[in-house]
């Protein structure tokens, strides 16, 4: 098949390594063109988990010009969590509409991207290959970078995609089914871990909590839903670690709550996922407010997909109030598995960093850097 | 078959770490349960007293964790599983072959997994925090350490912390 011929892109540069920071500034150097421009477009794909998305970013956060999501939730739904050998099937079923759509609604031509980044972990590796492989054979047939991306780190980068100007330092909660972390981010591409879950995530809670009460899967906003009609005060559910680090504990409030049902049957579920909901909120918005005021931060931040618990996004916005912080609330788009997250993830990455090799793997049990 | 009962979760990480003193590479054990019966706190201890530094937290949503002490620990849940074709899909012969596996919700897919195994059943004893523990070995390889497995059983009573470290105070900024 013959080879389109690509257009010249102002987006793109020679794709060389920045130079050592002793050069910068030095009289003789030109300052070489960066590897992707100012607003170039990075296509970016997420297929860590159950969702197989695709996105097209400009300028790293700056423009989302598409983000498909093809929620996997009805397979999943009849298995009551995400069953890795659907999610690797759909993961290859859905990659190239989902593709095809996020570029055609972005309204751009393939030549027009400057750069492919995909998550390469955390995640189940089965799905994470099938995204890597796709965005590196799209960057080979482009000639473009390809640049892969942390799950966690693209997570990071989300509330910029609603509110570019967010204030740093913030102090990001970052919940989710398979990650609960309290991160302090000073910029786009320097955070540290302040602390993080020793055993279940809160998702993981919401969803082994839910089950338990038969609610069904996702758990997550099931119980959100149920705790409109209990009250957050009828069982005092322990708060696990609240006065001891920045380290989470959720499993033995799981227990608790499995422990009071079993010994009250009679208990009103309504009471008991308010009551649930109250204690998880409760913990990890102490925790963020005393780390912003240990470390200076300007504001807190959500991320993952807890973040759409309609409770956490109050207790948040109170704490900045009494506390006098900015508070960034992504909408939930942007809260759950998204690619728009990963494509800006890319564009800093690949400014920082440059492309990663086309012999990349996939790392299901990556970490944010420097942790 | 060993029993014994816990009294809480720093108890279940203790007799998990007793158990990982009779545990060699290449064996399987299989954590059965109810949601919250300990099983993530049995291998939190099994895995700190080999060395394992990081926190061990559930495998739930990421199926499989794998960790570095003395030996590999391979951490897997079946919780999400259906099936065995999905459970071959974690490529259990390879991780057999590296380290010592332990596997939650295992009697989900026991089917899928080897007959030579350990297999620890957790279940609610009278109090809310005790739990009652069945040890069962199973093939030549567990039946030759039964006795050694019984006198390590007896130990469990030296807490063990989740993640192997001491509780740290307020980190500074």
């Amino acid at each position: 098949m013959a080879r389109r011929r690509r257009r010249p892109n102002p987006g793109v540069g020679p794709v060389t390594p920045p130079p050592p920071s002793s050069l910068i500034g030095a009289p003789a150097m030109a300052a070489p063109p960066p590897i992707v421009g100012d607003n170039a477009l990075v296509l970016g794909i997420e297929t860590s988990c159950d969702e197989t998305a695709a996105a097209v970013v400009a300028g790293g956060g700056r423009r989302v010009l598409s983000s498909v999501v093809s929620s996997q939730i009805d397979l999943h739904a009849r298995y009551g969590g995400v069953v890795p050998e659907i999610a690797g099937r759909a993961h290859v079923e859905l990659m190239l509409p989902v593709v095809t759509e996020a570029v055609v609604t972005a309204g751009v031509a393939d030549d027009d991207v400057a750069a492919v980044a995909a998550t390469c972990g955390p995640g189940l590796v089965g799905a994470l290959l099938v995204g890597v492989s796709a965005a590196k054979a799209l960057a080979l047939v482009w000639s473009v970078p390809f640049v892969a991306v942390n799950h966690l780190e693209a997570h990071l980068h989300a509330a910029f995609l609603d509110e570019p100007d967010i204030e740093l330092p913030v102090v990001v909660i970052l919940v989710s089914g398979g990650h609960t972390m309290l991160v302090l981010m000073t910029d786009r591409l320097r955070f540290r871990v302040l602390g993080e879950t020793l055993d279940d995530a809160a998702g993981e809670a919401f969803d082994k909590v839910a089950r338990f009460l038969g609610l069904g899967y996702p758990g997550g906003p099931a119980i959100d839903r149920l705790a409109t009609a209990g009250d957050p005060d009828a069982i005092a559910f322990p708060r696990p670690m609240l006065d001891d680090g920045w380290d989470f504990s959720f499993s033995g409030l799981k227990t608790a709550v499995i422990n009071h049902v079993r010994r009250h049957q009679a208990a009103d579920p309504a009471d008991v996922a308010a009551s649930f909901q109250e204690a998880v909120a409760d913990v990890l918005v102490a925790k963020a407010r005393r780390a912003a005021a240990a470390c200076g931060a300007r504001g807190l931040c959500l991320a993952g997909g807890v973040a759409a618990n309609t409770r956490l996004r109050e207790l948040v916005l109170d704490a900045g109030m009494a506390d006098g912080l900015e508070t960034y609330l992504p909408s939930p788009a942007m809260c759950t598995d998204n690619a728009a997250m990963v494509a800006a993830a890319g564009w800093w990455r690949l400014r920082a960093d440059g492309p990663s090799p086309l012999d990349a793997g996939a790392d299901p049990s990556l970490r944010l850097p420097g942790c | 078959m060993i029993s014994c009962v816990t009294r809480g979760a720093a108890e279940t990480r203790s007799l998990g770490a007793a158990v990982a003193a009779v545990a060699a590479p290449g064996d399987l054990i299989v954590l059965a349960g109810d949601l919250g019966a300990g099983k993530t706190a049995l291998v939190q201890g099994f895995a700190a007293a080999l060395g394992v530094a990081r926190p061990v937290t559930s495998p739930t949503f990421v199926l499989a964790n794998r960790y570095v002490g003395r030996m590999v620990v391979n951490h897997l849940d079946a919780y999400r599983l259906n099936g065995m074709a999905e459970a071959r899909d974690l490529g259990l012969p390879e991780l057999l072959d590296d380290g010592v596996t332990l596997v939650e919700w295992g009697d989900v897919i026991s089917a899928a997994l080897p007959a030579s195994r350990l297999e620890i059943a957790l279940g609610f004893g009278a109090g809310p925090d005790d739990r009652s523990v069945v040890l069962t070995p199973w093939g030549p390889s567990w039946l030759e350490r039964r006795a050694a497995l019984g006198r390590a059983v007896q130990t469990w009573r030296a807490p063990v912390r989740a993640g192997g470290a001491p509780a740290e105070p307020e980190p500074a900024c």
